[in-house]
């Protein structure tokens, strides 16, 4: 009897761990719980659709394609460890991810170690592809360039010359607020204010500062997240202060208008490197699809995730049509990505040596009077290459 | 740039005083049980933040049911006092008094418990908000009643009708501590606690049922401090106490740990630093020191008051009692 016993347990090991072999996860990493959730679950729900989208064409190589969802928490130390299981894992070769450029730079380089590709949907640090690393990409813009395009919108457009900026002292929003800064500066605009802040709920002295500075600032620029943009606009149009706002596309979530409350919402102007649904024409049938699929609408995020994982999918099948229809090494994936060339949703997707792509998307926007994200007007689309490219 | 100062001081105290009776109200709840059990209770911070969310449960829900706002508040006020003060008396039961039972010498063991307690708390919250709304910020609804505004000494002040709100709240409750303390039975069978707490018990005082009540009391004006401070900032997350709640504790060491007049003292100038030096910074240095130090500041100013008067502003030196 025993005998048996292990015979048939042999045999089942046997078989799951031939049915193992043919495994290829794909792994995201983003917040998916504590304050920036809403953005985080964007990104695992994009990249989700995608995949299932693909399994039948996997299936028909003999390969299974599972989603395995990380929750970085917006914190590099959960990210790096995160990353270090990732890597253990020899069925993951792809990674898409992550949301913050605080956490995406330090996992990338555990990714680096083994050579495992990661798309980023949403990282903008200059940092994230300076480094140069082979395995690092991201098909959104940069903060360089994000920045300074909210600046010449605001100089040229909005004819704003004094300026009050506030960031909220991390590498994203304070680097964002930087080269806001810079430019307006270069064009010959003024910042009469430069504050950084982690205040969450009490934005008062700020608000006094801005009612005191001179000369009078006609824009507050905020560098930072919606969690704590909303609140200090709720505060700020409390106190009865009308200044225009703008931020970068920390602001870019639905939960900001909850937060600031519509009317305090209504016509902040933003910048976003990962553009509406509205934006472009052929992400409304993946819309859609979305929606029956998780009962909520895609934001940016989800759309540039849903690309992310498209890209490393198409690498993949490049890489495995490659290796004569055997599993692809991560190296070989990794260069498949940046040999990569395609349409994405989001527009034409091919990375420089950098990673990043060759021709990003920026946007200027502004929020809905209705509070609806959805309706939030698209007021400029720039494509810029990003600097040093080659 | 003296100018710019003056033009705005009436706004930074008027701010500063409202911030200054939250910070009060909270630093009454550690002074207290302090002053009973010699415990710094740290979870007294999110008593505060259960509160507040509280508040935000009860706008959501009767907000849309009862149309004037000052009964909605009241409500909310009533019901954030009760449940926090009764987390409170679940936290002493629970948590301490079975170390006190066990005889604990050591005043570490409380300490840590307290800190283990409080981060129970905040994912507790977290998790409840979590499974019920799936929200993690939490928004106070505004009530029409409640939003006014107007300007006071020629538009020198500006002030929303919830700072007034604020104010004469906590001072209604700060009289009627004062009152509660020195003028009946209670009061003085939670001083004689505080006293000496095995003299108490023997002249028929039951010391547990006395501790209980301080942290009923001390919870619901944490509870209480919660709501008013969702009411004035408008955004609470499960871990809001935290930063409010190390700022009253200072208040209450600042104005002489164990003295209730202090902790209130302790707050209000606290609260005048913080808004002082948020505001300032970047005027007086230039622009180079910004808003980001404003608790650096006040802090560092901390340390030298205590330096010169360790035991606090209104506090009393302390004899071994022998």
């Amino acid at each position: 009897m025993r005998k048996i016993g292990l015979l048939v347990a042999g045999a089942a090991a046997l078989g799951m761990a031939l049915g193992q072999a043919n495994v290829i996860k794909i792994a995201t990493q983003s917040p998916l719980s504590g304050p920036q959730a809403a953005l985080g679950e964007q990104i695992r729900l994009g990249a989700e659709l995608a995949i299932e989208e693909a399994r039948a064409r996997f299936r028909a190589l003999g390969f299974e394609l599972q989603l395995v969802p990380y929750d970085d928490q917006a914190n590099p130390d959960v990210g790096v460890a995160n990353a270090n299981r990732i890597i253990n894992d020899p069925d993951i070769l792809g990674v898409v991810g992550h949301l913050n450029s605080g956490v995406a730079i330090p996992a990338s380089e555990v990714y680096a170690r083994v050579g495992l590709v990661m798309v980023s949907p949403a990282n903008t640090a200059p940092r994230v592809t300076d480094r140069r690393l082979p395995n690092v990409n991201r098909i959104c813009g940069r903060d360089d360039v994000q920045g300074p395009v909210g600046a010449e919108y605001a100089f040229n457009n909005l004819r704003v010359r004094n300026v009050f900026v506030i960031h909220d002292k991390t590498a994203y929003g304070q680097g964002l607020a930087e080269e806001f800064r810079k430019r307006l500066e270069a064009l010959g605009g003024r910042a009469v204010g430069f504050v950084g802040t982690e205040e969450q709920a009490n934005f008062v002295p700020i608000i006094n500062q801005i009612r005191a500075a001179r000369p009078t600032p006609e824009l507050i620029y905020f560098g930072g997240i919606y969690s704590q943009i909303g609140p200090f606009a709720k505060q700020l149009r409390e106190r009865g202060v009308r200044t225009r706002l703008m931020g970068g596309d920390g602001l870019d979530s639905s939960e900001f208008v909850r937060l600031a409350g519509r009317e305090n919402a209504a016509g902040t102007f933003y910048t976003t490197v990962a553009g509406p649904v509205s934006a472009f024409p052929k992400a409304r049938e993946v819309a859609q699809r979305f929606r029956q699929r998780y009962g909520r609408e895609i934001e940016g995020f989800g759309i540039y995730a849903y690309d992310s994982a498209n890209v490393i999918l198409a690498a993949l099948e490049n890489a495995i049509r490659a290796a004569g229809g055997r599993k692809p090494t991560r190296e070989q994936v990794s260069q498949a990505v940046r040999q990569l060339r395609m349409e994405g949703l989001t527009g034409s997707i091919e990375f420089d040596d950098k990673g990043d792509n060759r021709k990003a998307r920026y946007f200027v926007m502004q929020v809905a009077e209705t509070g609806n994200w959805a309706e939030n007007r698209v007021i400029r689309t720039i494509e810029m290459a990003a600097p040093g490219s080659r | 740039m003296l100018e710019q100062i003056l033009a705005l001081l009436p706004q930074v105290i008027f701010d500063g005083l409202v911030l200054g009776f939250v910070y009060a109200m909270v630093a009454l709840g550690y002074t207290m049980v302090y002053g009973v059990l010699e415990l710094i209770n740290f979870a007294h911070a999110e008593i505060f933040m259960i509160g507040a969310v509280v508040g935000v449960e009860v706008f959501r829900y009767l907000g849309p049911q009862i149309e004037n706002g000052l009964i909605l508040l009241l409500v909310a006020l009533i019901l954030a006092g009760a449940i926090s003060g009764a987390t409170a008396i679940l936290v002493e039961r629970f948590a301490y008094r079975p170390l006190r039972k066990r005889g604990t010498t050591n005043r570490l063991v409380p300490l840590v418990t307290a800190i283990g307690v409080s981060f129970v708390l905040q994912d507790l919250v977290r998790l409840i908000e979590g499974l019920w709304h799936n929200e993690f910020f939490l928004r106070m609804r505004t009530v029409e009643d409640l939003e006014g505004s107007f300007d006071l000494f020629g538009g020198a002040i500006f002030v929303q009708s919830k700072s007034l709100i604020v104010i004469v709240v906590s001072i209604l409750m700060l009289l009627g501590l004062t009152y509660l303390v020195n003028r009946t039975k209670l009061g003085v069978a939670i001083r004689a606690v505080a006293q000496d707490l095995q003299t108490a018990s023997l002249m028929g005082i039951d010391p547990d049922r006395i501790i209980s009540r301080t942290f009923l009391i001390g919870g619901s004006l944490g509870g209480v401090a919660g709501v008013l401070f969702a009411l004035q900032y408008t955004i609470i997350t499960p871990y809001v106490g935290f930063l409010p709640g190390i700022k009253a504790f200072t208040a209450a060491v600042l104005g002489g740990i164990g003295n209730i007049p202090g902790a209130m003292l302790g707050g209000l100038v606290l609260g005048q630093l913080e808004n002082f030096f948020g505001t300032y910074l970047p005027i007086l240095t230039n622009g180079n020191l910004g808003t980001e130090y404003k608790d650096v500041v006040a802090f560092l100013l901390l340390v030298f008051i205590l330096l010169v008067r360790p035991q606090g502003l209104l506090g009393q030196v302390v004899r071994e009692k022998v």
